[in-house]
């Protein structure tokens, strides 16, 4: 089967659930589009999680554990917004899974 | 929490028979291995051509192999014992849940192809051929099975149908019909050493930032050691404890332990893996691949003895089968078991006065215990009969003033699964996942309502994450699930030795 996301009138091609085949086919419009079948629209808060989680797969090749991640969201937007529960805010269907296929990443496996 | 596009049931009273729901969850299936999954573990990428003759030379091999699959399959007297005991049958109503009609789809075949009685009369003794509904049945309702073994402890004869849901699931890999999930993680496993995938340098940055956290909160420097050569323990996590929440809290929990024991010890990113999704699809090959990372981790970094982190299969497999595995391990201390529980060793401690906990600490909380079906029903603590049981109650009493059992016959060797263990936990499988963990919720709304019961308290990853995930869909906040070690973590004193 193929599924896709359409961007720019582009069909770009995802996975069973949803997360994108080829991770060079990410753009920003991408992630909008895919925030848009689900209901939502981006926030620069958002954007902070969806581009750190880019930059440390770019290092590291796999998204980030989720107690670097809400350091790392602290130290941008503020010890407050620091947590777990202000990720799930962002991302109600889990900051891992649901930020990482926005963010055009693989899915996270695991007993997670 | 996102909205569930099936029905949430209702926590009653007390657990009541389901209403019957014939072929409610005949579509419950989950997402097949792709062709390089497949590839990756040798199994063929698609359904074979002649499946049918491959899968009945399938099941004769493992009948051949494996004894007790014959007893199980020739021994059931459909006496009804089993019929409400699993979890997925209360929680969905599907009669092809009850253990014993779960069972009846291989038997059926089985009897066609290798009885008398079968080959002549199917019709009579309920043997049916092996055509694609019934591969489709297979492929639905053993995932479905989270081989808990619950069921079995209820069948007079012992009937093991974690073992029969073991064996189908052998069977499909070998015709060309993989789980996406188990198989998928089993090639990561291989290739870089944990189910997550997590390579050698990202796990060293996180342990790195652990060690920050755990300074900034105690002022102390407890270290998160790996790779290193020459410690006294190798420690093996499942690798969820590195990512996700609360399992992070116990691996923390380990660290302090070891720490203020004045133990060395080390992770392994080679071995950073605990869990063997290979028993889930019951393939021994696969089993022993991954439990000979754990022997070439021990081996390369010189350590005298090897601990198991909270995982329950993982203690399983460990316990059971590690010395056949991937032994002998006369390498390491005799002194000690091979391989050792990370319970057993903190409750040791606490027993010898070698740490202090102070139980204020948790006052905050009010706990129960959800034993972990692996841990329960397939292995053993420390060395009275029931140390399982008894073990990981004591470390959590000597952690907390607030302690309060579920129903008796929901714990101990009794337990019911979180609904998400035997390769289950994935998305996919949500319904089944949520509806599964019914018996166990109901449990626990009950201390919730007579004991103020805040939390609950395990000691497996799986069970962990099922709980985080299905907590919501029943009234209960996701962070009301700990680990073990997070209350020993927040209770032991760091520092000046008693
Ligand atoms: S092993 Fe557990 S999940 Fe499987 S049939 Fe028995 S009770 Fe149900
Ligand atoms: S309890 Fe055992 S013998 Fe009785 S129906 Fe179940 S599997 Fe068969």
């Amino acid at each position: 089967m193929t599924a896709a996301v359409a961007v720019k009138g582009k069909d770009l091609e995802v996975d069973e659930e949803g997360y994108l085949v080829k991770l060079s086919d990410w753009s920003e419009d991408v992630g909008k589009a895919m925030a848009a079948e689900d209901g939502l629209v981006l926030t620069p808060n958002h954007w902070e999680v969806i581009n750190f989680l880019r930059e440390y797969y770019d290092e590291f090749q796999i998204a980030p554990a989720i107690r670097v991640l809400t350091k790392a969201i602290g130290k941008k937007l503020g010890p407050e917004k620091g947590s777990t529960k202000y990720l799930y805010e962002l991302f109600p269907y889990g900051p891992a899974k649901q930020a990482c296929r926005y963010a055009g990443l693989p899915k996270p496996t695991g007993c997670i | 929490m996102a909205k569930p596009d099936f029905n949430v049931p209702r926590l009653a009273e007390y657990l009541e028979p389901p209403q019957l729901a014939p072929d409610a969850m005949a579509g419950s299936k989950p997402f097949k291995a792709s062709r390089q999954h497949q590839a990756a573990l040798g199994f063929p990428g698609e359904l074979v051509e002649n499946w049918e003759e491959v899968a009945i030379a399938k099941l004769g091999e493992l009948l051949g192999k494996y004894r007790s699959l014959r007893v199980y399959l020739d021994g059931c007297v459909k006496c009804g014992a089993c019929t409400d005991k699993c979890h997925y049958f209360l929680g969905t109503g599907d009669p092809k849940n009850m253990p014993v009609a779960r069972q009846d789809l291989l038997r059926s075949v089985y009897r066609r192809y290798f009885t008398p009685a079968g080959k002549l009369f199917p019709k009579l003794v309920g043997a049916r051929d092996l055509d694609n509904s019934v591969l489709d049945e297979w492929y639905s309702y053993f995932h479905q099975c989270s081989q808990c073994r619950r069921c079995s402890l209820f069948c007079p004869f012992g009937i093991d149908t974690a073992e029969i849901s073991a064996a189908a699931r052998e069977i499909l890999d070998a015709i060309g019909v993989g789980q996406k999930y188990c198989n998928e993680i089993l090639g990561k496993v291989h290739a870089i050493g944990n189910n997550l995938g997590l390579p050698g340098a990202a796990l060293q940055d996180t342990l790195a930032g652990l060690e920050e956290d755990v300074k900034a909160d105690t002022g102390v420097d407890v270290r998160f050691p790996l790779n290193v050569e020459g410690a006294e323990v190798l420690l093996i996590p499942p690798s969820a404890d590195f990512f996700a929440e609360p399992h992070v809290d116990g691996l923390i929990g380990y660290a302090k332990v070891l720490h203020q024991a004045g133990i060395t010890w080390t992770l392994s990113s080679y071995a950073s893996e605990a869990a063997n999704f290979a028993m889930f699809i019951g393939n021994y090959e696969q089993m022993r691949k991954v439990a000979l990372r754990i022997r070439k981790a021990a081996l390369d970094l010189k350590v005298k003895r090897i601990v198991i982190g909270e995982c329950g299969h993982a203690w399983r497999v460990a316990y059971s089968f590690l010395n056949t595995l991937a032994g002998p391990f006369d390498f390491l201390d005799r002194n000690y078991p091979v391989p050792q529980h990370i319970v057993e060793i903190t409750h040791d401690l606490i027993t010898r006065g070698a740490i202090r906990l102070d139980r204020e600490a948790n006052d905050h909380i009010k706990v129960t215990f959800h034993d972990s079906c692996n841990v329960a029903r397939a292995s053993r603590m420390g060395d009275r009969p029931g140390g399982q049981f008894v073990l990981p109650r004591e470390v959590i009493n000597a952690s907390c003033n607030h302690f309060h059992d579920m129903d008796p016959d929901t714990i101990g060797e009794r337990t019911f699964c979180c609904g998400g263990g035997g390769g289950l936990l994935t998305d996919d499988l949500l319904e089944l996942r949520v509806k599964g963990a019914l018996p166990r919720m109901q449990a626990l709304r009950q201390v919730q309502q007579e004991h103020g019961v805040t939390h609950i308290a395990a000691i497996c990853a799986i069970c962990k994450s099922q709980f985080t995930k299905v907590l919501p869909f029943y009234g209960f906040p996701m962070d009301a699930v700990v680990s073990v070690h997070q209350l020993v973590s927040n209770a032991i004193q760091l520092g000046a030795k008693a």
